[in-house]
């Protein structure tokens, strides 16, 4: 099976996690659609690991998938903590930067 | 049609329905499950394309360790906390729907294009060192040994930040189990447990307040949440006539 049909659902679903960042405004929704970006990413990643034959493409879906692990204990984190300030998980919330 | 052609369609399928699934339900919970079946999906998919043992972490840690962070997350903040969908930019949202459906027409008219014939494969490199799993473990603890440190170093520092800021400083002393107990019985009020429903009463369910021996209800015996709702059961007067009657020590 040729690899278009894997970079063709790979670009759908990272198009998916786009509109989401853009359209949801809770905010954990918004980081859930950041993490389907990860996994669209991580698609292509093992997709080319096996059109060229070469292990590497594993690998970095590998480091992907730990970087995402890290940036998730710590994005919900920030959330709670601005949950807890503002007593909002909206994105629209923290507007003490706003002028 | 080989058998990846059928597992890609019923995966890509599931897939794109979890994706959408999470873009357009109004709960977050119901977000997240739609995300853990998206998750599910591309982890077979992985498998398909020779990718076993990152089909298997992609089960284990994203499916399983990440979403199940998420859906903690979502407790703590309050699972049916609604979205606010007053648009505060105008336009903003079919903006964002265009740009969406831009991208994706991008991506797939020249972006999946990029890699066309068949694939070469993974056997031979699996056949090299054994397996998928050697394979992906001589690359990482040979050629990618720096990076692999690195992530540690990376996992600590998450680790660290996430205890920073979930800390939250004590303000005032920490209140010990002797000081609860003091000052329930300086108060002067119910130093005991308060009193069960239904006691004297005819009822022992949780609705029915019990009497006191004058006769007379003991409110705080009824959860405080089923007087604001009205939904305390009355007490039939017979019932009540009867605890006077014992109380004023009739024989009946």
């Amino acid at each position: 099976m040729s690899a278009d049909a894997y970079l063709t659902l790979a670009g759908v679903l990272f198009s998916i996690g786009l509109a989401g960042v853009m359209l949801r405004r809770n905010s954990i929704v918004a980081f859930m659609s950041i993490e389907l970006m990860l996994n669209a990413a991580n698609l292509v990643f093992v997709t080319a690991a096996r059109y060229w034959g070469v292990i590497d493409g594993q690998i970095a879906a590998f480091i992907v998938m730990v970087v995402a692990a890290a940036e998730v204990v710590i994005g919900l984190a920030i959330i709670v903590t601005i949950y807890r300030t503002r007593n909002s998980a909206s994105d629209d919330a923290p507007n003490l930067l706003r002028w | 049609m080989s058998a990846e052609v059928v597992l890609f369609w019923i995966m890509a399928t599931t897939a794109t329905a979890g994706g959408f699934g999470m873009l357009i339900s109004k709960k977050s919970v119901h977000s997240a499950l739609w995300l853990a079946l998206t998750m599910i999906s591309l982890a077979l998919l992985y498998v398909a394309q020779g990718a076993a043992f990152l089909g298997v972490v992609q089960v284990v840690v994203y499916t399983g360790a990440v979403m199940m962070l998420f859906l903690f997350v979502l407790m703590i903040i309050g699972v049916d906390s609604a979205e606010v969908l007053v648009e505060t930019l105008q336009g903003q949202r079919v903006l964002a729907i265009l740009a969406a459906v831009g991208f994706a027409a991008l991506l797939i008219g020249g972006f999946a294009r990029s890699m066309p014939g068949e694939p070469i494969g993974l056997a031979q490199v699996d056949a090299a060192s054994g397996g998928n799993v050697r394979a992906i473990a001589f690359s990482l603890f040979s050629d990618y040994v720096m990076i692999f440190e690195l992530t540690a170093a990376l996992l600590i520092t998450a680790t660290i930040g996430a205890l920073v800021l979930a800390y939250r400083e004590r303000l005032g002393e920490h209140r010990t189990q002797r000081d609860l107990s003091r000052d329930r019985f300086r108060s002067g009020e119910d130093p005991g447990p308060l009193p069960a429903p239904g006691t004297y009463a005819r009822h022992n369910a949780v609705d029915t307040p019990a009497l006191l021996p004058d006769g007379s209800l003991a409110t705080n015996s009824v959860p405080s949440p089923m007087i604001a709702r009205g939904t305390v059961r009355p007490i039939d007067v017979a019932a009540a006539e009867e605890v006077r009657q014992i109380a004023e020590g009739k024989d009946l």
